[in-house]
């Protein structure tokens, strides 16, 4: 059965380096799809080529809901569809927290300004951060610019999430809270490819687990089965490194 | 002879001075409108040099290279005695302003160039991510955080058109400088040149002394 999310023979190369080598994945509505592997493992690649950051050759196919993943029209469909949350937030320095959410909203389905305002307000308390529209990005901690950044990509009411180890470059103490938020955007039924290095977080919330090496899925199961059970070696050796650093 | 009879004469000075400031009334006018059509000129030729088809994309550059090396003074004559040939008759003013334009737009169109460079590729993906389309990534996103890097260098930009209005006086426009040396000769007295001078500086120091305190704000790290 075709997933919501459906990858076939994804071929990625950055000039002549083969960074991704013929990936196969289905992804169903719903589900919660945790990526872990070594630095270099193509992890990033992949889930940037989900809402094509990445150009990926000719002979691959993805589609989110059916529409293929290709310049154009349908590109801008299956982004106004597909949100992302990445490592660094990225979020507009020159924009207001409130502005920041507002914006793809406004400009990509003419929401009128107001009711634009309510979503981002309902989106600020739903993430925690009632009290800071009318603040700047700058002025925010790691961790709750990484949630505004959440509720940016909420505003357009997205079918599935992209997260780019969305707490990698946060303080330690600051990775809880925004694995909170994503925890309960898990239980909404949205479909969620993550990269993450936080192992209990995948061992937590979700459905699958996939490993990648050298540009290629390696095992994909579980995490009950994943972690505790893993059949490959390098899967082995990988978890044996990072859990008992 | 006493020098402050020849270089700072108060009665040739009072005497020139309704010259000047007509002249000087030009010169700004020059100024300005140069500036305003080359800063349009730059931001097409920067987004066409950054975002049109291959063959635009190397005309725009080719432009942009060639503009900035042919010396202003050549161009401005070109413009001005050279056209009519081909039956082009341009007034000195238009040919002024069409020669200072065209360079400012080429030099403008760098400065943009850098200023949308210097905007990290974040704001480009989660633009994208998000849905928005180029000419909204552009404009939302992008341009109003290239603003800030490229006002110190487009003032600059500036005063130089500014002060390459001077040129124009070798087309018999009427600008400050031309005006101060007719009024000198008719005193017979170079006073209205040093009148000049300081009317230059007046307006130009002050801008220069602006760029460099932006210059260090920016180097400061809020960008
Ligand atoms: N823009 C690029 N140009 C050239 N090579 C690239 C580029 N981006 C990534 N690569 C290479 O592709 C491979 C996969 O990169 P990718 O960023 O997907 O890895 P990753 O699994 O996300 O690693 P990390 O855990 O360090 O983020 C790496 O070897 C990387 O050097
Ligand atoms: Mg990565």
């Amino acid at each position: 059965m075709a997933g919501y999310i459906s990858i076939k023979n994804l071929q990625k190369y950055y000039g002549t380096f083969h960074a991704l080598k013929g990936i196969d994945l289905e992804i169903a509505q719903g589900e919660v799809v945790c990526v872990i592997g070594p630095s270099g493992s193509g992890k990033s690649t992949l889930i940037r080529c989900i809402n094509r950051l990445e150009p990926f050759s000719n002979d691959s196919a993805i589609t989110v809901d059916g529409v293929p993943v290709v310049p154009g029209r349908s590109l801008a469909k299956v982004r106004a569809e597909v949100g992302m949350v990445f490592q660094n937030f990225n979020l507009f320095p020159h924009l207001t927290v409130r502005e920041n959410i507002m914006l793809a909203p406004r400009r990509v389905r003419g929401t009128p300004r107001a009711e634009a305002q309510g979503l981002a307000d309902r989106l600020l308390a739903r993430v925690g951060l009632s009290e800071q529209g009318d603040k700047y990005p700058s002025g925010l901690s790691g961790g709750q610019q990484q949630r505004v950044a959440i509720a940016r990509a909420l505003a357009m009411e997205p079918q599935v999430l992209l997260f780019d180890e969305p707490t990698s470059a946060l303080d330690p103490e600051m990775v809880g809270e925004v694995l909170d938020v994503m925890r309960d955007l898990a239980r909404t039924g949205v479909t969620m490819v993550v990269v993450t290095h936080e192992m209990g977080f995948a061992r937590q919330v979700a459905d699958r687990v996939i490993f990648m090496d050298g540009g290629a899925v390696v095992e994909a199961a579980p995490p009950e089965t994943l972690f505790s059970a893993p059949v490959e070696q390098r899967t082995r050796n990988f978890l044996h490194a990072v859990l008992d650093h | 002879m006493d020098l402050f009879e020849t270089f700072l004469n108060f009665d040739v000075l009072a005497r020139t001075w309704p010259m000047l400031v007509k002249g000087l009334w030009l010169t700004l006018k020059l100024g300005v409108a140069s500036i305003l059509a080359g800063l349009v000129l730059g931001l097409i030729l920067c987004l066409t040099r950054l975002y049109a088809i291959a063959p635009l994309r190397w005309l725009t550059r080719a432009y942009i290279d060639i503009f900035r090396s042919i010396p202003l003074l050549v161009l401005l004559i070109v413009v001005y005695y050279a056209l009519p040939f081909v039956g082009v008759r341009l007034s000195a003013f238009v040919s002024a302003m069409a020669a200072l334009t065209l360079v400012s737009g080429a030099y403008t169109a760098e400065i943009f160039r850098a200023g949308i460079e210097a905007v990290p590729k974040g704001q480009f993906e989660a633009s994208a991510a998000l849905g928005l389309n180029h000419r909204q990534t552009m404009t939302d996103v992008i341009l109003p955080q290239s603003i800030r890097v490229v006002i110190p260098p487009l003032t600059n930009n500036s005063i130089n058109v500014i002060k390459d209005t001077a040129l124009a006086s070798v087309v018999a426009m009427p600008d400050l400088l031309k005006q101060a040396t007719q009024a000198q000769a008719l005193t017979a007295n170079p006073t209205p040149l040093i009148g000049a001078a300081a009317i230059y500086l007046a307006f130009l120091l002050p801008a220069v002394l602006l760029v460099s305190r932006l210059e260090r704000r920016m180097n400061r790290g809020q960008v």
